[in-house]
């Protein structure tokens, strides 16, 4: 990826220092995501740094009541982020709000509290990140629709900011989708624990992103996007799917 | 029919019989996306986020107090000439009800619509208690007639089409009624007219109980609960023992809440406080009226980090807005309550392997938590159910080792990155042009009816 390990506290001069936790589905299913994140962040005057040693935040254990097995992991992942510096960006609602809400609770008694507690409120999801900094005149032509995932949205309260940043691009037309702020159906192991369940909600989510009739599907999301665009790929449409960051990289100057 | 059809089923198997009824679908959303918008534009007006958080106070300082609200109300509805009863369990209150409608001679008994009933499986017991009993909210009636189940909390038969319908009326008419909504309910009406006159007794639930007062509270569009609190000789009203309300005043926070919530509308048709039995002077009314406080489970909630489950006012939005309940319907959640209410009171109330499970029949969307009229963190409450689950070691062993050896080799960025990098290698053997269509093993799961895209295979 674009980010590159830095010491502590130490930026280029005017650049403000921000780490960037790719997130493990990230990481490991959309790395190009994670370094258009990157490219981004670099495009609004930031200085980016990935942490060194973070793996994932905990959040398919806690969700299914394996709290030690959580904390196991995203004692590793909150250690290397207590040793970096400036805001922790983080381009997906969901595992941004397990590390800024759950993480404290997580924590709560344990020996790593003031850590979890420290690292929690450095905690910004990446387009509420974006949408506060300047960006370059961006542009990108198609029609788009953006679903909203639901950890960022209900959670952490990211509405606006997504397509704030959308309707600056030139040439984009962004349409809104009937159910944009209903769940697709991923929901992390939910979506191999009832598979069944899981694809008739994407079902329904896509019949209303047909009929909005977009080329692209953008959401904030990488699992919302592997889920949906798994389907729309086994369907055979037409429609792509797009992460955000990966749109605005796209859109960059 | 009623009850538990939880044993020996798991929520996917349940599911899967739901799903492969189309109809259904479509029709829960058709049903229910009109309250959803009209609930949402009224709770767009004023300070109706003030108005959730009064509601909830009102209801968690109800339901922590409940010893001392349960002795109010009782001596409040004594006073009025109200007999109050309390049941500890189903089989309790079904033998306190029989036993009321034994001293009164009766043998028709009408009831307006009660999920607590469908808890205790009432009827059932009344049946057999060699009673006849007739269901009077049109959803139920038509439930009762199909032997079915109510699959929500408002709108019982919103699984149901008007084909089913007609064809459960022209039986009992003995002539085709055709498809007409009117006629179909004009026929319900005229049937159910005649039942409310010859009838007994009356059996109701109670939205609230009011403590200051002794009064039972019902909300009512089809006004089937006023007539069955005032026709028969002897009135029932069946309570959860939590549903009580301090004052009378406080049915103005909790009214305008449930009615917004439930149904989308400002007022409801029917309101009826039922404060006794007719008194001197009274034209109409019961000559007995019964309370039935019944705790079913309830007060072990109390005191336990649950205890917010209590606060809930049986509105129905939880349901509506459910991304999982619009797919799957009530019945697939195996018990009386479906959605988010459903998937927390039924490992609460059935604390079996398979009623926990139901703790995992969400997406963790959260849509819930954010039309709660008394603001119940019901997102919480499951992830709790699920630590549960684990602390009671219900998953199975596949599934406790995975959790396992995944955060043994996590906790390790060595072998985090050596893990995704022989995962994403072997994902790549399976794979033709970066998407892998058919996986092994528990990826079998995922690619089913989806397809898994491997890296830098997005790019064009």
């Amino acid at each position: 990826m674009a980010a590159t390990d830095r010491p502590d506290g130490e930026a280029s001069a005017g650049r403000l220092p921000v780490t960037l936790f790719g997130t493990c589905l990230g990481d490991l299913m959309t790395p190009d995501t994670v370094a258009d994140a990157s490219r981004v962040l670099t495009a609004c005057g930031c200085d980016v740094a990935a942490p060194r040693g973070a793996t994932c935040c905990g959040q398919p254990a806690f969700n299914s009541g394996f709290d030690d097995a959580a904390r196991r992991v995203a004692r590793r992942t909150l250690r290397a982020l207590a040793r970096t510096a400036g805001p922790v960006v983080v381009p997906s609602g969901s595992c941004g709000a397990m590390m800024r809400l759950h993480w404290r609770e997580l924590f709560r008694g344990d020996r790593d509290e003031a850590a979890a507690r420290a690292v929690s409120a450095r905690v910004v999801e990446w387009s509420a990140f974006v949408a506060e900094r300047e960006l370059p005149p961006l542009a990108w032509s198609g029609r788009v629709g953006y679903h909203d995932a639901c950890h960022g949205l209900r959670e952490l309260r990211v509405r606006d900011a997504p397509r704030t940043l959308l309707a600056a691009v030139a040439g984009l037309e962004l349409v809104e989708i009937g159910s944009a702020e209903r769940c697709c159906g991923f929901g992390g192991s939910f979506a191999v624990r009832y598979p069944d369940v899981s694809v008739a909600m994407a079902d329904s989510k896509l019949a209303d992103v047909a009929a909005a009739a977009v080329d692209v599907l953008v959401s904030g999301d990488g699992g919302c996007l592997l889920h949906l665009g798994g389907r729309l790929s086994r369907t055979g449409s037409p429609v792509r799917t797009l992460h955000l960051a990966s749109l605005l990289a796209e859109a960059l100057p | 029919m009623s009850g538990d059809h939880l044993t020996g089923t798991t929520f996917e198997g349940r599911a899967a019989e739901q799903l492969a009824k189309p109809f259904q679908r479509k029709a829960i959303p058709a049903a229910v996306d009109g309250t959803v918008a009209h609930s949402r534009a009224l709770f767009a007006t004023g300070d109706r986020e003030r108005l959730r958080e009064l509601g909830r106070d009102i209801r968690a300082h109800a339901v922590a107090n409940l010893p001392e609200y349960v002795a109010a109300f009782t001596d409040a509805a004594e006073a009025n000439g109200t007999r109050v009863h309390f049941a500890g369990d189903a089989t309790e209150a079904n033998a306190i009800v029989a036993g009321i409608c034994r001293d009164a001679g009766a043998q028709l008994i009408v009831k307006s619509k009660s999920m607590l009933t469908e808890e205790i499986e009432l009827n059932p017991a009344l049946e057999a208690a060699g009673f006849e009993v007739v269901e009077t909210d049109l959803g139920e009636y038509v439930v009762q007639i199909a032997n079915d189940r109510p699959s929500h909390i408002i709108g019982p038969i919103i699984h149901k089409t008007r084909g089913e319908v007609r064809e459960l009326f022209s039986a009992i008419a003995g002539r085709d009624l055709g498809d007409d909504p009117r006629a179909l309910t004009a026929f319900a009406r005229e049937q159910l007219r005649d039942v409310f006159l010859r009838a007994d007794v009356g059996i109701t639930g109670g939205n609230f109980a009011v403590a200051e007062s002794g009064s039972v509270v019902l909300v009512t569009n089809e006004g089937n609960a006023r007539l069955a609190t005032s026709l028969p000789r002897v009135h029932i009203a069946l309570v959860g023992v939590e549903r009580l309300l301090p004052r009378t005043a406080d049915l103005s926070v909790l009214i305008p809440l449930l009615v917004a919530s439930g149904t989308g509308q400002q007022l409801t048709t029917y309101l009826s406080i039922a404060s006794g039995p007719r008194r001197e002077g009274e034209p109409d009314g019961p000559d007995e009226m019964h309370v039935v406080l019944v705790d079913g489970g309830r007060s072990a909630i109390l005191g336990t980090g649950y205890q917010d489950i209590l606060n809930c006012i049986r509105c129905g939005a939880c349901q509506n807005v459910c991304p999982v309940y619009r797919q799957v319907g009530g019945h697939a959640y195996g018990w009386v309550y479906g959605g988010p209410i459903g998937a927390v009171l039924t490992p609460l109330f059935k604390p079996s392997a398979e009623g926990l499970e139901v703790a995992h029949a969400s997406s963790l969307c959260a849509a819930c938590d954010d039309v709660c009229p008394v603001k119940i963190p019901l997102h919480d409450l499951l992830v709790d159910l699920r630590r549960d689950r684990v602390g009671r070691r219900i998953p199975g062993r596949f599934e406790r080792l995975a959790y396992g050896a995944w955060s043994r080799a996590w906790s390790s960025p060595l072998l985090y990155r050596l893990s995704g990098r022989v995962g994403i290698a072997s994902l790549r053997l399976l794979a033709r042009g970066g998407v892998v269509r058919r996986g092994l093993g528990p990826l079998r799961r995922w690619t089913r009816d989806r397809d898994l895209l491997l890296p830098g295979r997005r790019r064009r």
